[in-house]
């Protein structure tokens, strides 16, 4: 029974740093870098990619000794893209606009490789319950992940955190001058480089001590 | 009319360039530009996808989901666009798999040397997205035919010009922690910033 405890919890807390899907998997990119401009939209994407990839590893778990392998792409593609219409609907019905605001990037979860990624090498050889609690948990690092670098993006681009002024900007009458490099895309290849850098470093720092 | 046209094309693969200004398509990007030879056959293969699945989701798109297409067989207020994720996905997919069949028939070499990262056009971001964004700005045929081209030709631009950097890369010294991915992010933040500087050029 410990045995079968610590598998759960690793399958939930491995993939927050250790094995973290962006910094390290490399998976599910395209999304981290375009909608990181500011937090809440960032908030919004990381809930919806939280609740499909852990809902679709689920199902797939259940119906993995079910699928014949040579048509198991389009069948899991189709149960991804369900599960994203589902949230897609759900989104655009009680915040219209953060639909609006996110455009297609909602829809594009269901190409987001993390869910592919997670379900090809995980849900299909695992039980349902670590399959859930694995979903889970790389949902949650991808969330930590992009929700830091909307943090930095929002509050050094535009001196605010969910809106909320932190530093007052020039033309509400502060001395903070708005850096607008933050605002373009590339910015999340700098930040997301030195995450990765430091991440990889401390791991690196860790094993050698042990 | 034909000019038009030509700023779609321009648009689609430079100015609004996939990869480089809308991030799209970042995974593959990032892992198969190890080397130009096959970044290029890749590229080649994107705009062979991105030119066939565009048009054909544009017509499923305006003769079945869209609001009111099925009048003629008699549900004038039927609306399937919330279907459109699945629908392109599996045309995709479909697309992809006939492709693959295609190359290893005639294309043995290519075949090979694209492995798996052919089947995995499918989840390719750039590939649904460009449909997506077809149905957003209104395309019709013609255009989201030129529209599909120019797209796949903008991600094989960038993805060979990404390759032959990181060739050169690979003989540099660079911190541990930052070999490979970091390095890769950075240079691609560059290239990013480089097209950024486009933005809004038009003829």
């Amino acid at each position: 029974m410990r045995v079968l405890n610590n598998q759960y919890i690793v399958s939930l807390t491995r993939p927050l740093i250790e094995n973290n899907p962006i910094s390290i998997q490399i998976l599910g990119l395209c999304s981290a870098l375009a909608i990181t401009q500011a937090v809440r939209p960032a908030l919004i994407m990381a809930t919806a990619v939280i609740v499909i990839l852990a809902f679709s590893n689920l199902i797939i778990s259940l119906i993995r000794h079910f699928l014949p392998s040579s048509i198991r792409l389009i069948l899991k593609m189709t149960v991804i893209a369900s599960a994203v219409i589902v949230v897609d609907e759900i989104i655009k019905t009680f915040a219209p606009d953060m639909s609006q605001l996110l455009s297609v990037f909602i829809a594009l979860i269901v190409t987001n490789c993390i869910i592919l990624g997670r379900v090809e090498s995980f849900a299909s050889s695992h039980s349902p319950g670590l399959s859930f609690l694995d979903g889970l948990g790389n949902g949650i690092g991808y969330a930590l992940l992009i929700i830091l670098v909307a943090f930095i993006r929002e509050l050094v681009g535009k001196g605010t955190v969910l809106d909320f002024p932190v530093f007052e900007s020039i033309e509400q009458g502060g001395d903070y001058i708005q850096n607008e490099f933050m605002a373009l895309p590339a910015s999340a290849f700098f930040i997301l480089a030195l995450l990765t850098w430091g991440i990889k470093a401390a791991l690196q720092a860790r094993t050698s001590e042990d | 009319m034909v000019s038009e046209h030509f700023n779609i094309l321009f648009r689609a693969a430079i100015v609004e360039n996939l990869v480089l200004v809308f991030l799209l398509g970042m995974c593959t990007y990032v892992a198969v530009s190890k080397n130009v030879k096959t970044a290029f056959g890749l590229g080649l293969t994107v705009i062979v996808v991105e030119t066939i699945t565009v048009p054909i989701n544009y017509i499923i798109f305006e003769y079945v989901l869209s609001h009111g297409a099925l009048a003629w067989a008699g549900y004038p207020q039927l609306d399937l666009t919330h279907l459109k994720i699945v629908t392109f996905i599996g045309v995709i997919a479909a697309v992809v798999q006939i492709l693959e069949m295609v190359l290893e028939r005639f294309y043995p070499t290519l075949f090979k040397a694209l492995g798996i990262y052919l089947p995995l056009l499918t989840v390719n971001c750039a590939v649904l997205g460009a449909s997506l964004f077809m149905v957003q700005r209104n395309y019709q045929f013609t255009e989201s035919l030129v529209y599909g081209f120019g797209v796949g030709l903008g991600w094989a631009i960038a993805i060979v010009v990404f390759a032959a950097i990181r060739e050169r890369l690979d003989e540099s010294r660079v911190p541990q922690g930052l070999r490979g991915l970091g390095l890769a992010f950075i240079v691609t933040g560059l290239l990013s910033l480089s097209f950024n500087g486009l933005a809004g050029l038009e003829f």
